[in-house]
């Protein structure tokens, strides 16, 4: 006789392999929104150094709402805003969007701190050897002032990336909705949230313990 | 918007598993850096295990971890025991962190100097050497303030009604998704607003002299 359906299968070697794409698809969102967050924060932070009173009164606010409000409210806004203006974005698309401009919203105060580290005789002597201004930002600013805030950097990146678990709030499948996935068929949640908490780990840690090196060489 | 009355209260709920967890957070995290910097074997094993887990996965994760994965060997949390833990467990491992950065910045002879005073090791600890930290750490358990309002958010995920979690059951009740989440939004800047004045007067008056 048919034994009556189950609903529920356990674990398979396959559904390590799900996992497995889905944290591809976590490094795939992070790496691009930080990226972008990178990017843009850097010309924010460089607009916050050098605007003096006028980006303190417009960009620095707007950077700080982004800060002060919880990604998740973000996310869930953003993603039914963009509709109301016409726009159809799947989830990947706004999460990328919104994880870049509050990557990027963190990444400006970082920078301007970096640009802020630099001292303002040396700029100065970078200026009376002949070069532009953008050859000193590039060849002055940009080594020692990124050296001096690499690893709050890092710190950034790191979050951002650990976010980037809340886009699945907006059903993109990344590695804590697939485990959340699986955990709905196998009824397994203890055993697979441990995989799923393992990867993040693997993720983070090294690199976190690489920043830490890095930080330790350059200070001594 | 007759509802705001709601969000409100919601915020309240809000900010107070934020400063709950915080208390808790401030207590297992200097127990914690303690543990780290002193004992050796199974405890500081334990200590940096716990650090390491805590600032090395979401706070999502955790969060389902106390949920689902405790829900799964027998221990069943209320929505609102799960966010406090959560949240406590991750606000330690990051404030460990913070204290022992504090811990090293204060120098040895310290600790010799209130010894050799006749004080004994717990009285030159809570007298001398942890007032000195927490003015140290003082913007870093600030920041982390923040943190644990803007991670309480999470709680909405397991059925907690704090802010979040209200809001989204208004939401799906009215459809009115966007103006809510706005509404929201708006809550929390304030609330996060609140505290960073908060403690800058706390700071004024703490640390005059």
């Amino acid at each position: 006789m048919e034994p009556t359906i189950s609903f529920f299968s356990g674990l398979q070697i396959s559904d390590l392999w799900y996992l497995m794409e889905a944290a591809w698809r976590t490094v795939l969102i992070s790496a691009l929104s930080i990226t972008i967050g990178t990017v843009l924060g850097v010309v924010f932070g460089w607009i916050l150094y050098e605007g003096r009173w006028a980006a303190a009164l417009t960009l620095g606010p707007l950077l700080d709402v982004f800060r002060s409000v919880p990604l998740i409210i973000q996310l869930v806004l953003f993603y039914n805003f963009a509709p109301i203006i016409g726009l159809n974005l799947d989830p990947f698309f706004s999460g990328v969007v919104i994880l870049g401009i509050y990557c990027a919203s963190l990444v400006a105060n970082v920078a301007r701190g970096g640009m802020e580290a630099v001292s303002r005789p040396m700029r100065r002597a970078a200026r009376s050897l002949g070069m532009s201004y953008w050859q000193d930002l590039r060849y002055i600013v940009l080594p020692i002032g990124g050296r001096a805030v690499f690893p709050s950097w890092v710190g950034v990146a790191l979050g951002v990336m650990k976010d980037s678990a809340l886009v699945s709030v907006l059903g993109y499948i990344e590695l804590l909705k697939a485990s959340q996935i699986l955990i709905t068929r196998t009824q397994e949640p203890l055993l697979i949230l441990t995989i799923a908490g393992a990867f993040y780990f693997a993720l983070s840690y090294p690199i976190s313990r690489y920043a830490a090196s890095i930080e330790k060489r350059w200070t001594s | 918007m007759k509802n705001l009355p709601d969000l409100l209260e919601a915020g309240l709920t809000t900010l107070q598993i934020a400063v709950l967890s915080m208390v808790i957070g401030i207590v297992i995290g200097l127990a914690l850096a303690l543990i780290r910097m002193h004992m050796r074997g199974p405890a500081k094993w334990f200590a940096s295990t716990w650090v390491e887990l805590a600032r090395n996965t979401p706070a999502l994760f955790q969060l389902f971890f106390f949920g689902f994965g405790l829900g799964a060997i027998g221990v069943h949390l209320t929505p609102y025991t799960i966010v406090l833990a959560a949240l406590s467990f991750n606000c330690a491992g990051y404030l460990a962190e913070n204290f022992r950065g504090g811990f090293q910045a204060i120098p040895d002879t310290q600790l010799r100097a209130a010894r050799s005073l006749g004080m004994t090791g717990w009285q030159a600890y809570s007298r001398i050497i942890i007032p000195q930290v927490f003015r140290i750490v003082y913007h870093p358990l600030t920041n982390q303030m923040v943190w644990a309002v803007l991670m309480s958010s999470l709680g909405m995920l397991v059925g907690f009604r704090e802010l979040s979690g209200e809001t989204q059951a208004l939401a799906s009740r009215t459809y009115r998704i966007f103006e809510y989440f706005a509404v929201t939004a708006v809550i929390y800047y304030a609330i996060v607003k609140f505290i960073l004045g908060a403690s800058r007067l706390l700071a004024a008056r703490l640390f005059k002299y």
